[in-house]
Formats: structure tokens, sequence, C-alpha cells
């Protein structure tokens, strides 16, 4: 057991960094996930349900946003598959810094154990996910906490970009062109450049709130000269292209699911790379406004990063052509649990992109910004239908991490039951917003008008919880008792299914090369 | 602020070109000025109505993509183990189409709605000269309005019917966002920065007991709890009141000066809601 143990600590292989860090992004999920439903419980009646005090309700808000971004989305689709997928995919034996790798991954888990502390210190932080000054500064509540796990887990990505952006570049398989890699190799790739672009920002910025409230400096305290809409911006310069470091890859690993459940070519490839992943790059850094659109930000700037937001629909448009062309003609099998949860993504996608658009104007933002609309369009389309990504993720790669199959029924009923439960829970929640419900409320006595709707989103929450602990467990019980797996249950013709499962340390005995016609989607040859 | 769509020029450049296709405009926008001191240019039913517009057009485009993918879903399904994909090679001429054909559809409806939103912008924004201007300062966890002749509310802001109100907002700790869901509008109040919206209350809000101000910046351990009310009344109703508070205010502030120790509670405080 010791050994076992010291084998996995002081691992650098990318596989075992990947699983480690898959286990610390579910643990986070599932304390996330925990807080959720708390919240749920506590918003069912008006009044106080479970709790008869705001603060424990505020810190429970601040965690589940932390800790499902930062310590479960961020980590899962740029730690667990970016590292499992990557070096698989491109034939190589390993990422380029194998010890730098597994210092990214305990950084990560240094930054879990901070965000841990939320629950044990007496002042724990109160300042949302966003920790907006002069609040955060002013609060009683221990910002320091948020600070430093922001910072740790934003380090341990950085690292992981440099990482991977050169794996990518020197470690392909001989015989792999540019024009042949998997989309998810250039769209995790592009999240990594994104990463390594914003993410100083996004450090100085919560360094500059703990240096205010701890060293008594002044950037954000306005009797002294300082400004509280700087904070707003430095923290949106980074965190609105940090979506898209979420969606890249989730949206990638749609694409490879489909393909090798449809058996086609990606469509339209070159245009998926070079204008639907590249197009998001380019427009990523120059929409952060649409964040601030109530802040009183000068007019010029509203109505100009309305407009750059809403041509984001051309890149994202252009990706979803993509992905449901990958459909056109294909041979499309439907009967397995990774591509239904695909499948589930593509609506969750659709409703979620789609409903970005009223708040990418801000003559609509002034109505619907920071209310109930908001909160369930980015659950639609980042937070559930990211998971989605995840989960299906984590299925498709199953039998080949662990070697062994889970069980397709038990994977279905999950699927249902969260997809159903999702619907339910975030389109009432945009209604809700529609109507005029704020967010962040511990209490609504004074809209009662909005209790029935409440208990229908707790409902929904329910249905969503069952269906991810179905998941979870499924795993589990997979990973000990599941059938032995072959190596390529899926039949893919990616270089990733081409290695024994699971598979040994260096990967291949020998690195594989790939010849002229082949191609991760080239299907008709072979 | 952004003039561009103004009416004031439209009709400008229409007795410019008032002629051909431009003709019902011209006399469109004449019959808007002749009437404008009247009229008030209230955004609100244009959001309602931009909203639907926008709902349409997401909801075309939303119905679009999920048709074809359950078409192709039940379409192309496998039909023996071993079948694979079918997919036609596109020619670089098919390729750059199916990627500048729908570029140009998903850019021309970005460039509708962007020039729609930009229009009822600037409603928004442009706040008629004919108002009243109410001060605004917002703490932990109140709104404190002081109107023009120094009357100070809390919690309740008193309005006449259809007067426009412009809001001038700050705050004296942290940030909170001033909404008015009834009209469609909030903005957030900060410290250190001014910022204003304005809203038309109108006859029919008279009695609305759920005419709320909410806030909608997180803000602390009370957030939930930082509501005001909106009273709309009748504008003779609303003249007597202000009179009789601003006549309480000098009696007070006389007071004051006859006596340096009595302290000028002018504060109303009304938080009933």
């Amino acid at each position: 057991m010791g050994k076992v143990l010291k084998e996995w600590i002081f691992t650098t292989d990318h596989k075992r960094v990947g699983i480690l860090y898959l286990i610390g992004s579910i643990a986070a999920f599932c304390l996330a996930g925990i807080m959720a439903l708390l919240i749920r419980a506590e918003l069912t009646y008006i009044g106080p349900t479970i709790t008869n005090d705001p603060n424990t309700y505020n810190v429970w808000l601040y965690f589940h946003g932390a800790a499902m971004i930062l310590g479960f989305q961020i980590p899962a689709l740029t730690g667990f598959m970016a590292n499992y997928f990557i070096p698989l995919m491109i034939g190589a034996k390993d990422v380029a810094f194998p010890r730098l790798n597994a210092f990214s991954v305990w950084l990560f888990f240094m930054g879990i154990v901070l965000a841990l502390l939320t629950f044990v210190v007496p002042d724990p932080p109160d300042v949302m996910w966003t920790g907006y000054p002069p609040y955060s500064v002013i609060t009683t509540g221990n910002t320091a906490l948020y600070t430093f796990t922001v910072l740790l887990i934003g380090f341990a990505s950085i690292i992981a970009g440099v990482n991977f952006l050169t794996t990518i570049s020197f470690m392909r398989a001989p015989g792999m062109g540019w024009n042949k890699l998997n989309i998810f190799v250039w769209a995790t790739g592009a999240g990594f450049i994104i990463q390594l672009i914003f993410v100083p920002v996004l450090g100085t910025a919560v360094l500059l709130i703990a240096f205010d409230k701890y060293l008594g400096t002044n950037f954000f305290d306005t009797t002294t000269g300082g400004d509280v809409l700087t904070y707003q911006n430095l923290f949106w310069f980074y965190s609105h292209p940090a979506v898209y470091v979420i969606f890249l890859p989730f949206m990638a690993i749609i694409f490879e699911i489909v393909a090798t459940f449809s058996k086609n070519m990606v469509f339209n490839y070159k245009v998926v790379v070079y204008g639907g992943i590249f197009g998001i790059v380019l427009v990523s850094g120059e929409v952060w406004v649409h964040h601030l659109f109530v802040t009183g930000m000068p007019d010029w700037i509203r109505i100009g990063q309305m407009v750059t937001t809403l041509l984001i629909s051309v890149p994202v448009g252009l990706m979803v052509i993509g992905l449901v062309g990958t459909m056109y003609k294909g041979a499309i099998d439907l009967s397995k649990t990774p591509m239904q949860y695909a499948m589930g993504f593509i609506f969750l996608f659709l409703i979620g992109g789609l409903t970005g658009i009223p708040n990418a104007i801000p003559s609509l933002d002034l109505h619907i910004s920071d209310t109930y609309f908001i909160v369930g369009h980015f659950h639609y389309v980042m937070a559930v239908a990211g998971t989605f990504a995840i989960f299906a993720g984590v299925y498709y790669i199953f039998p080949k991490m662990s070697g062994r199959m889970y069980n397709e029924t038990i994977g279905k009923i999950g699927f249902w039951l969260s997809f159903i439960g999702t619907n339910v829970a975030f389109w009432t929640q945009m209604e809700m917003g529609l109507e005029g419900m704020p967010r962040r409320y511990y209490d609504y006595a004074h809209l009662p008008q909005f209790e029935s709707d409440q208990m229908v989103m707790t409902v929904g929450s329910i249905l969503i919880g069952i269906g991810f602990i179905l998941a979870l467990g499924n795993w589990i019980h997979g990973a000990i008792w599941g059938e032995k797996a072959p190596d390529n249950p899926w039949g893919s013709n990616s270089l990733e299914w081409t290695t024994t499962t699971p598979p040994p340390h260096g990967n291949w005995p020998e690195i594989p090369t790939v010849d002229a016609d082949w191609h991760p989607y080239n299907y008709k040859k072979s | 602020m952004f003039k561009g769509f103004d009416s004031k020029r439209r009709g400008i450049l229409s007795t410019f070109l008032g002629f051909g296709i431009l003709l019902p405009q011209t006399s469109a926008s004449i019959a808007f000025e002749t009437s404008q001191s009247t009229t008030i240019n209230d955004p609100a039913p244009g959001f309602d109505e931009l909203w639907h517009t926008v709902m349409v057009d997401i909801s075309v485009m939303g119905v679009i993509f999920a048709a074809i993918t359950i078409y192709f879903m039940f379409k192309y399904r496998r039909k023996h183990p071993d079948q694979v994909g079918d997919a036609p090679k596109m020619s670089a001429a098919q390729a750059v189409g199916w990627a500048l054909i729908p570029a140009f559809i998903f850019m021309a409806d970005d460039f509708y709605l962007a020039a729609k939103g930009w229009q009822l912008w600037n409603k928004f924004r442009e706040v008629p000269a004919d108002r009243m201007e109410v001060k605004l300062e917002s703490g932990m966890y109140s709104w404190d309005y002081t109107y023009p002749n120094g009357v100070r509310t809390q919690n309740k802001l008193r309005v006449p019917a259809g007067k426009p109100i412009m809001l001038r907002m700050t705050s004296r700790d942290t940030i909170h966002s001033h909404y008015l869901a009834k009209y469609r509008v909030k903005e957030d109040s900060m410290p250190g920065r001014v910022t204003y919206l304005w809203f038309y209350p109108k006859e029919e809000d008279i009695g609305d007991r759920d005419n709320l101000v909410t806030c909608t910046e997180y803000c602390g351990v009370m957030h939930s709890y930082m509501v005001g009310r909106v009273e709309v009344m009748p504008a003779v109703e609303f003249m007597r009141w202000y009179k009789q508070e601003e006549s309480k205010l000098s009696q007070n502030n006389n007071n004051a000066e006859d006596n340096s120790t009595a302290t000028a509670t002018n504060i109303i405080l009304e938080q009933e809601v």
C-alpha cells in the first residue's frame, strides 16, 4: 500500500498525473455540488429554510462558484483531459517536461487544500467567485484564501500551458503534420495560449485585493484616489477569456466523441480549426466589458463591445456547424453513454449559447444583468454543458484509462436524469430572471411570486444531483468490478486507441509513425 | 453620448433628402418633433419590443440547428457494426463557402441586432430635458434619496406620474446596483463614481405595491434584504407631499439655527416594504 501511494505521489507519468487531476477535480466537484444542493434547499421556501445565517449561505455561494470553475472545470479539462489525451493523441511517450507536470498537479492540490480551509477557518471568505472590491476589502471574511487559491491554481495552469504547448509543438509522432492533429489537441493548445496571455492579469488583480486588505495599499479605495472598476476590468479581462479556456476543450472533446461514434471525418476540419478555434482566441480578449454593461462604463466602449461580443457568434457558429456537420452521412451509434452525453450537450449548448445573445446587447442587459437570467444562461452554456462534456469525455476514455467497462444502463439513466433536471432547473431560472429575480439572494421575502418557481428549480437540481451521483458511482464500480475492456472498444481511428489497455508507462514500446493518408478522422480507407 | 440614431438628426437628414422612400419617414419625424414637448421617449416598452425580436431571432436559429441535429441523428444511424461514415470530400471552394456564407449570415444578424440594440440604448441614456433629478446614495443596506429641494427619503422613492425621473447615483461603502424591474433598468452605484439612470413612471403605476427597488450587486450579508419601493403618486398629490416635506425641512433648519444643539433629522424613515 505504502509503495503504491509513493508511486502515485512521485509519479511523472502523464496518465497518472492526469488521473490525479481527475481525482482532485472530482473531489472539488462533489463538494461544490453539495453546496449547490444546500443553496437550492435554502431557496426552496421563503425565509430561512435550512440556515438562519445569511453569511453561511454566502460562504456556500462563494465555494460553489469558486470550486466549480477553478477547482473542477478548468483542472478537469486543462489538467486531466489535456494530460491524458494530448500525448496519446500526438503519439508521444510523455509530455515535454514530466517533472514540471507533476509539480503543476501538486500546486493544484495545494490550491484545493486552501479552498477547503474555507470550512475550517473562523472567518471563511464570502466574496463570491468574482471577489469584487470594495466588498472583498472591507469584509471581515478571509479574502486571502480566495487570493491564494486563485494564485496557486493559476500558476499550475501557466506551468501546464508551457508544458503542453512545447509538447504539441515538438513531440508529434513522425509523419503527423499540423493538419493531422485531433481537434482536441488544437483546441486545448489554443486554450493554453489564452491562459498564458491572460492568467497573469488575474493574478495581478487578486494580489492587489490582498495588498489593499492586508498591507494597507489603496488600489481600490476611492477616498484616496483608487478606483473600484479597475479590479472588474482586470478580473474580466482574464475571466472572459477563461470561459473559452473551458469552452474550447469541452467543445473539442464533443468533436472527438461525435467523430468517433459517427465514424466520420470532421466537417470542414480546417475551417473549424483556423476559423473556429483561432477565431475565438482572436476575439476572446476584446469582449470583457459585456460583464460591466451596468457599471457606468463610457458609452463608446459599451457599444463597441456589444458589437465584438455579438461577433463571437461567428467562430462559435462555425464550430457548431462543424460539429453537427460531422454527423452528415455518418454511421451514428447513439446507443453508447458518451454519445448520449454528447448529443445532450449539443442541445444544452444551443440553448445556453443563444441566450447569450440578449446578454450581449447592453440595452437588454440593463434589465437582465445580475438577475437569475444570466445565472441560468451560464449554467446552461458553461456549467452544465461543460460538465456534460467532461462526463462524456470521462465515459469515452474510461475503458482505456481503467482497463474496464462501465455499466451502459446506469450511464444512460444518469444522463437522462441530469439532462431533464438541467432543463427543469435552469429554464425556470431564466424565466425568473426575466421577471426580475436578482441573483445571490439568501431570501426572497419581498418577491413571494417566485416561491413556486424556486421549488421547481430545487426539484430540477435534485434530478441533476441524482444523475451525476449515478455517473460517479458507475465509474467507481466499473473501475473495480467492470468487465475487461478491449484496446479499442469504440473502433476509433485516433492514435490514443492504438496502445494497449490500460496504456503502460511510456505509452507504446516504439513511438508510432503515421503515413500520408492517415488522419485521426479518416475512416474510409480502413 | 451616441447621437447616431436620435430622431432629430434623422429629421434633418430627411429634410435634406425629403422625397422618395424617405418621405413617409419625414412626415413621421416631423409629427414626432412637434409633439416632443409632451411625448416622452420611454425606453421600457422598447425593451419589451427588442426582447421579442431577439427571442424570435434566436429561436429560429436554435430550432434550425436542433432540427438538423435530430434529423441527422435518426437519418444516419449505423445500420451494421462495420459501417463507416460516408461524408463526401469537400473541394476547396465548398470548404470556403461553408465558412464564408454562414459567417456572413451570422454577421448580418449580429449587425442587425447591434443596430437595434444601439437605438434602444440611446433611449435609455438620453434623459428627457423635462425631468426631475433625484440624488441616490446607497449604503449597506439602504437606498437614500435626496430630492432637488433637499427632502430626503430612505428606501422609498416617491415620484409624480408622468414625469421622467433621473437618478444620479453614488455609494458610501461598497458597490450596489439599483434595479427597477418594472422599468427594465438598472445601474451600479459605486463609491467614488457617479452613474445615472432614468425611468418614466406612468399613471397606471399608481398604487402598484410590487414596484420594487432591488439590489442586484452582491453587497454583503443583508444583500437580499436591501429593498426599496417606487411609489408613483398623482402629480397633484406628489406636489402636496413635496411642499409639505419642504416646509418641515425649513422649519427644522430654522430650529437648528436657533438651537445649535438640535440635530436636523430630516430623513423620513419609511421601511414598511
